[in-house]
């Protein structure tokens, strides 16, 4: 019991340190260093509000502020991914030399960039002033649900995509396209009304819709929508699993090939 | 606990070629029978029916020329890799090893490493950060160990690697090429610090090339040649056969 206890708590230290090691890292040399995650996905809603809001003019209110409830949660996802295909591959010394759970390299990843996110809800929540609304009461339970959703989604896929570019590091181009390409089918820059009803159907099967669309709910109107949140709840358990059975099969691999 | 605290039993380790496979999905797609084929087919052994037995508190020199699976035994040892056939078993906390310096991050300063690599060594924040103060005394890197560590020399680098190996309390030691690293006194220092490991109880697996190291600190030395053991004795008998077999 004891042991465990101590074994437990040993892997908590190794997330933790680790995690704070990414962020020491990731901005040392930068002027700006964290703020760079909030300029970037507002950076990319500026370019859909000209472009849909200006020059498209999408008929929407608030467009902006939609545009930011979708964009910011999104972010955390796609930087997650895309830097987990060099999890392995960038710790390589790690990996040959040591031997630790190495599921903590792509978990503390994962926690990383969700920190980033939570450090961004302020921004999230002044645009809402902006348009004379407050944050909401279901924040305190609904907040803490969806990143416990989204941060075992993102482990789960970063979990294949980080182990698979082990072995295929043709992956990580992939990802990027395959990122690209999944978040303009999911409705974050469009509400999913304007989705052709013969479509409609089609967007749920995207695993990231139900949690997208969650969010934008949570911070715009305060409210949870019960049936997306079990479907989003399925995709993560879906998808955890297959992120857990890839590793559990390849990580005693990585040493080999690295 | 009694008996052994390894045993490595009659192993035998390859490694698939994975030059096929790696960095080409393309190849793997449009030459998908061929390149499995040669996948199951390239292997490379580095290891063959391998046994010995480690008592508890004893210090066992690991020689043999480049390439003869030295490194190899000492990953199977740490449980980075695993064996193709036979078993390894080790009945301890493993503080691995394997070389100094692993986990080192470039841009992080040298105390904010000692805390990075403590951990990932096997210790908690906590137990790090008590002994933070000796760590850093034992380096003698003085002023330097608030800078990042790409400014350091090879030999601090290596000075800050074994002094945090120093100081982490292992049951099990696994070393592998260090003691030819840092100046004739921090050198000293080193093999005074594997003495004291010794008389406390430490079990030690050294991996060296260095005769005089290995035969002033092992009970015991395996000579691996061309894969598998070629002999297995007290350490003077060893290291002469091995000597007049190299010239």
């Amino acid at each position: 019991m004891f042991f465990n206890r101590q074994k437990i708590s040993h892997y908590i230290d190794l997330v933790v340190i680790l995690t704070q090691k990414e962020m020491k890292v990731r901005y040392k040399n930068s002027i700006l260093g964290y703020l760079w995650s909030i300029l970037h996905p507002l950076a990319f809603a500026l370019i859909f509000f000209v472009v849909f809001k200006i020059i498209m003019r999408i008929g929407m209110k608030n467009y902006s502020l939609f545009l930011i409830a979708g964009l910011f949660p999104w972010q955390w996802f796609s930087t997650s991914l895309n830097a987990s295909a060099t999890a392995f591959i960038g710790n390589a010394s790690l990996v040959k030399k040591m031997n630790f759970p190495r599921n903590v390299i792509p978990l503390a990843l994962v926690a990383q960039d969700m920190i980033h996110f939570v450090l961004a809800i302020p921004v999230i929540v002044l645009f809402m002033a902006i348009y004379g609304k407050h944050p909401y009461l279901s924040w305190l339970y609904g907040l803490p649900m969806l990143l416990f959703i989204q941060f075992l989604l993102t482990y789960g896929a970063s979990l294949v995509v980080a182990s698979a570019n082990v072995f295929f590091r043709d992956i990580e181009r992939l990802v990027t396209i395959f990122t690209m390409l999944l978040f303009y089918c999911t409705p974050i820059i469009y509400p999913e009304t304007m989705v052709p009803q013969r479509y409609r159907d089609l967007i749920n099967l995207n695993p990231l819709t139900p949690l997208m669309l969650s969010w934008r709910e949570l911070f715009i109107k305060g409210s949870i929508n019960p049936s997306a949140i079990a479907l989003s709840f399925l995709y993560t358990a879906i998808i955890y699993g297959i992120g857990y059975w890839v590793y559990k099969r390849l990580y005693w691999k990585f040493a080999e090939v690295l | 606990m009694k008996g052994p605290i390894i045993v490595v039993d009659d192993i035998s380790k390859s490694y698939p070629i994975y030059g096929h496979l790696i960095g080409s999905m393309k190849e793997f797609l449009f030459h998908a029978r061929s390149s499995l084929k040669s996948f199951k087919k390239s292997s490379f052994e580095a290891l063959r029916d391998v046994s010995f037995e480690v008592a508890r508190g004893e210090a066992v020199g690991i020689i043999g020329r480049n390439g003869a699976g030295k490194s190899t035994l000492l990953g199977l040892i740490a449980g980075v890799l695993r064996p193709t056939r036979g078993r390894v078993i080790v009945n301890a906390r493993v503080s691995p090893l394997l070389e100094l310096g692993g986990g080192f991050h470039p841009d992080l300063t040298g105390k904010e490493n000692i805390l990075l690599s403590g951990v990932l060594l096997g210790m908690t924040k906590n137990e790090v950060k008590a002994k933070m103060q000796k760590i850093i005394e034992f380096s003698e890197l003085g002023d330097f160990i608030e800078q990042p560590i790409r400014t350091y020399s090879s030999g601090m680098l290596a000075r800050l690697g074994f002094s945090i190996v120093a100081h982490l309390d292992p049951e099990l030691l696994l070393i592998d090429e260090v003691l030819a690293v840092g100046d004739k006194n921090f050198q000293k220092k080193c093999i005074d610090k594997i003495r004291e490991f010794r008389r406390n109880g430490v079990t030690i697996i050294l991996v060296s090339h260095s005769m005089p190291d290995v035969e002033k600190l092992c009970d015991k030395v395996v000579w691996i040649e061309d894969r598998s053991i070629k002999f297995m004795g007290k350490p003077a008998e060893v290291i002469e056969r091995y000597l007049k077999f190299e010239e």
